[in-house]
């Protein structure tokens, strides 16, 4: 018995290629395609740039994702750290020689390919976090030491993220963040006192923000206030959803997008055109599909050994989670409009990057599930 | 590996414990999610279609196609003409500054073109339809074609646009089309709501007054449209309908030949049936050509109009107030004998002059006409008999009868837009309006037209008309109307209304109609005794067809043509004593100072159905300059007269 555990823990090539879960590459594939057909339509129905090089994109990191889950849990977990630390490092690279566009400082060139390390960062936190609290005893989480040195993990990021400045993404590298070490152990008392001393800093923060960002958070409260300036892709979000009824408008016959009333359709509206087009049947059967998906990745971490595997996978299923309900809430008219793109659906070879590695990671818990870290 | 066993345990409970809390709060914010999902599409999918169609669609509302002026033979008088128009759509342009370059060097524009188009530019939205040149010539238009390939954006285009095609024979009446301005907008809601940028509407004349029947509707090209504006594709086409042709009473040939014989001289010709009451000609001078003021006038031709002294800009046939002169004379005579304040019979010496409370009066013959009887009188215009029946018959019941006869009152009831009403003088209006009494020298000269008096010549034209149709009341009118009454019928009217007349006398009577309001018969009779009329028109004949007549120089001896008038000289300046021992001759006096010439006059004799009045300003006097234009006039009105009832039954035909 205990022979086969420990002959158990190394895998052959085939055992590997066995124990794939199936449910989530289905899922993967679904969206993959669902995605390409949506770019397809941003398109106006041809194969042109978005199209073609979303689905390249798609195409590559999927084959990726494949080979690296051969990779074990325990070289992710080696490499934890240092991870955290490169993308660190390409985050800070990013603040002096990054590309501007549209106002703000986000992408690095690497010539083949714009990356923007804030996107790797969302997927980073969370494998230094698994490995820091993989290593720690839960007795020790609430000590003091152990308080500062997480925090201070998060917060150097998040203040790379905001001074780029990128306020939806460092909201979502800060909640992934704070996910994983509620999740970890960390008192329920710490979250509400800095949840109350956030709520009492409130102003201060605020006039801290660019004009443009405070803009974008009166008129969540008001769209209507002023329809053709910041209230605008709000309401015509809103009416091209509302407008795509139970069966929706019909693929390629998305009129306000079509039209192009939808701004940014390719990247964070694009479940606006989706559900235009394939109306309230289509828009839950995509928000079904994610379910399952976060449903499968969690339960891969309940059923791989080692603490790290679970932990990252709890915190990437919680994570997409929180994206995908941000990107939703938000062109639904239900939380204000800040950039944050929709897992794989959304245009942007670094998000389809990161949400590939943390899959190819879950799906290395799932296939290295019996084996341990020390 | 289970190093501290017991608190990895617990480390696992916690997340697990965790973990399962995290996913019930994700099931509900889903759910959550789900719940928004259905809310937006499903109950309230309608208000959202509805918004989405209202962001997608737009409509392009097309010129509609101006209805027609027709004379009473069916002539185009206003028309509609295919011009070749250059339109651009600024936005389908990607180098809009090149092409601009590049059309200036074709088409030639001036600076000052130019930059009027530069500036409409600006002013509209970028999806807008710019219109480059809205009259192109047709080499202009084939070198436009020519150079087509390089021209990417021009589109030539066939457009329709106003014309007139008899250019200044009927400016005055039908008065022209222009641009809609803002005030167009805010006065006629019509306009408003068939408004396009460019479209032309009327601006004075009948052109204005008919607006809303000549303006068509809108042709509606529905379109998609992206969230720039820009025409995506076209959805539907509701075709526009042409506004009403509208059929006047005039007659081409006449109205023509009326401008011919007023020349460049200022003055006014009216031609009127005298029992139907149509205008048959209707023109002012000097004209000026409104297919001028079509796309602009410019400022030259304006300034030329505008600086004319003899005011081509004013419809005098309504608007030009004038001394009637001698033309009011058979309404005096008429007043005189229906008041029976004179016999026919009654002699008065005339002297050359006459002298009354210390002021001299005098006639125009200087050495006086001797002893003269009513007809004599009013064949030869002697102005002492008229002082001396005018002084019996006092200015009050003069002013009755002028006023009947169609005097101080608008004559087209507001067809023309501000037709003037004129002025006869009484007693109580001298009060009223000036606050002083009424003096006995004032009503003598108002016996010869002059004095506060002031008559338009459409007014002389239907006091002539009425006096000749044996004085009936008419309805003067300048279309062809749906209803109405046939020659015959009018003539019945008429006799009916002479057979009740002495009954309508009757005070008693009268207090009951205007109890009950009931309204006054057609064609009323406007005498008591039907001699006086005939006595009056016999006198006008021998004005016109005796020796000695004022008129008789211009006389038609044909009896098919024969007509009787009343010439007329109204004064413009008061002649001084100097002036009349001088004996100056009209082209010796300075311009503005010379005489009106008048003349009214009605035939053919034996069977009366036209009047027609003539005025030439500072013509000098009436039977030198007006009567002759007359004898021309009624030789082509009698001319046409078949025709012209031809038409009658043929357009009474189509209006029943």
């Amino acid at each position: 018995m205990y022979q086969q555990v420990s002959y158990s823990d190394q895998y052959t090539f085939f055992q590997k290629l066995r124990s794939f879960d199936l449910v989530l590459l289905f899922c993967i594939i679904i969206l993959g395609i669902i995605s390409s057909f949506s770019m397809y339509s941003t398109d106006g129905g041809e194969l042109l740039y978005h199209s073609k090089s979303h689905i390249l994109r798609f195409l590559i990191f999927f084959i990726m994702m494949f080979f690296f889950s051969f990779l074990s849990i325990r070289f992710w977990h080696a490499i934890g750290y240092l991870f955290y630390i490169v993308v660190l490092g390409l985050l800070i690279w990013t603040s002096f020689y990054g590309v501007t566009s549209s106002g703000s400082k986000r992408w690095l060139n690497l010539y083949f390919i714009n990356l923007q390390p804030s996107e790797l960062m969302k997927i980073a936190i969370i494998i230094c976090y698994a490995k820091l609290y993989h290593r720690l005893q839960i007795n020790n989480v609430n000590q003091i030491k152990n308080l500062v040195i997480p925090i201070t993990i998060l917060v150097l990021p998040i203040l790379l993220v905001v001074s780029q400045p990128d306020l939806g993404t460092s909201i979502l590298i800060a909640l992934s963040g704070i996910i994983v070490m509620w999740l970890a152990g960390i008192n329920i008392k710490y979250f509400i006192y800095t949840f109350l001393t956030f709520l009492i800093s409130t102003p201060f923060i605020i006039s801290f923000l660019k004009p443009y960002q405070k803009l974008r958070i009166l008129t969540f409260f008001d769209p209507d206030k002023d329809p053709l300036g910041a209230g605008y892709q709000i309401i015509q979000s809103k009416i091209a959803v509302g407008s795509g009824g139970f069966t929706g408008k019909g693929f390629l016959k998305g009129t306000q997008s079509y039209l192009e009333f939808l701004p940014e359709k390719h990247t964070d509206f694009i479940f606006t055109l989706f559900s235009e087009e394939h109306g309230f049947i289509g828009s839950t059967f995509l928000l079904l599909i994610y379910a399952i998906m976060i449903f499968r990745i969690i339960k891969i971490g309940s059923d791989t050994r080692s603490f790290f595997g679970k932990l990252f996978c709890f915190g990437f299923g919680s994570a997409i989670f929180v994206y995908v309900t941000i990107n939703m809430s938000m062109v639904l008219g239900l939380l204000p409009i800040v950039g944050s793109p929709l897992p794989i659906m959304s245009y942007g070879g670094s998000s389809m990057l990161a949400t590939m590695i943390g899959l190819s990671i879950v799906m290395s818990a799932k296939i290295h599930s019996r084996q341990t870290v020390s | 590996m289970f190093s501290g066993g017991d608190t990895f345990v617990r480390k696992l409970s916690t997340l697990n414990r965790r973990v399962f809390i995290l996913s019930l709060a994700k099931g509900i914010i889903f759910t959550g999610i789900v719940a928004r999902l259905f809310s937006l599409q499903i109950n309230e999918n309608k208000k959202y279609l509805t918004l989405s169609d209202k962001n997608r669609l737009r409509e392009w509302r097309l010129p509609p196609i101006r209805g027609q002026f027709l004379d009473y033979f069916g002539n185009v008088i206003a028309g509609n003409l295919k011009v070749y128009q250059l339109h651009v759509v600024p936005e389908d342009v990607d180098n809009f500054k090149a092409l601009m370059n590049r059309l200036r060097e074709i088409l030639k524009l001036s600076d000052k073109q130019f930059a009027k188009i530069m500036k409409k530019k600006n002013s509209q939205k970028p999806w807008e339809t710019l219109v480059i040149s809205e009259n192109l010539t047709w080499d202009e238009f084939s070198k436009i074609n020519f150079y087509l390939h390089d021209l990417i954006g021009a589109k030539p285009v066939l457009s329709v646009a106003r014309n007139y095609p008899y250019n200044e024979t009927f400016t005055h009446v039908l008065g022209y089309v222009g641009e809609a301005s803002e005030n167009d907008l805010i006065r006629n809601e019509t306009i408003k709501q068939n408004h396009v940028a460019g479209l032309r509407v009327g601006k004075i004349g009948l052109e204005k007054t008919f607006e809303n029947y000549l303006i068509g509707t809108n042709g509606v090209q529905r379109y998609e449209v992206n969230a720039y504006g820009k025409r995506i594709n076209q959805l539907d086409f509701e075709e526009g309908t042409k506004g009403q042709d509208i059929k006047l009473t005039l007659d081409l040939e006449v109205q023509k030949l009326a401008g011919e014989l007023l020349g460049d001289k200022a003055g006014s010709i009216s031609v009127m049936d005298i029992y139907t009451g149509d205008i048959i000609a209707m023109q002012s001078s000097p004209s000026f050509n409104p297919n001028l003021f079509l796309y602009g006038i410019s400022q030259q031709d304006w300034n030329l109009i505008k600086s004319n002294p003899l005011k081509p800009l004013v419809n005098k046939t309504v608007y030009g107030l004038y001394s009637p002169g001698s033309t009011i004379k058979p309404i005096v005579a008429l007043s005189a004998l229906e008041n029976d304040i004179i016999s026919p019979k009654n002699t008065v010496l005339c002297t050359g002059k006459m002298e009354m409370y210390g002021q001299t009066y005098h006639c125009w013959k200087k050495k006086g006409h001797g002893y003269m009887d009513l007809r004599n009188a009013i064949k030869q215009s002697c102005d002492t008999y008229f002082y001396e029946t005018a002084r019996k018959l006092g200015v009050d019941r003069l002013s009755l009868t002028a006023k009947k006869f169609g005097l101080g009152n608008t004559v087209l009831k507001g067809t023309i837009g501000n037709e003037k009403k004129g002025l006869i003088p009484s007693t109580t209006w001298k009060k009223q309006q000036l606050g002083q009494g009424w003096v006995l020298g004032e009503t003598i000269i108002t016996g010869i037209g002059q004095g506060y008096i002031q008559t338009t010549p459409l007014q002389l034209c239907l006091m002539t008309a009425q006096l000749a149709n044996g004085g009936f009341k008419i309805y003067p009118r300048i279309t062809v109307e749906k209803n109405q009454d046939s020659l015959e019928k009018i003539k019945f009217k008429m006799k009916q209304s002479a057979l009740t007349a002495k009954e309508e006398i009757n005070p008693i009577r009268k207090e009951v109609k205007e109890f009950f309001n009931i309204k006054d018969k057609e064609y009323q009779t406007l005498f008591r005794n039907p001699e006086n009329i005939k006595f009056v028109l016999e006198a006008m004949w021998g004005s016109t067809n005796e020796v000695m007549g004022t008129s008789f120089g211009s006389r038609l001896k044909d009896k098919k043509y024969q007509f009787a008038g009343k010439t007329g000289t109204a004064q413009v300046k008061k002649i001084t004593e100097r002036h009349r021992e001088l004996e100056l001759k009209a082209k010796d006096v300075p311009y503005e100072e010379r005489d009106h010439a008048l003349y009214v006059a009605f035939g053919p004799y034996e069977n009366p159905r036209y009047a027609l009045s003539i005025l030439i300003e500072h013509g000098g006097s009436g039977s030198t300059t007006a009567a002759p234009m007359a004898k021309k006039l009624f030789k082509l009105i009698i001319d046409r007269h078949e025709e012209r009832e031809k038409a009658r039954s043929k357009n009474f035909s189509l209006a029943t």
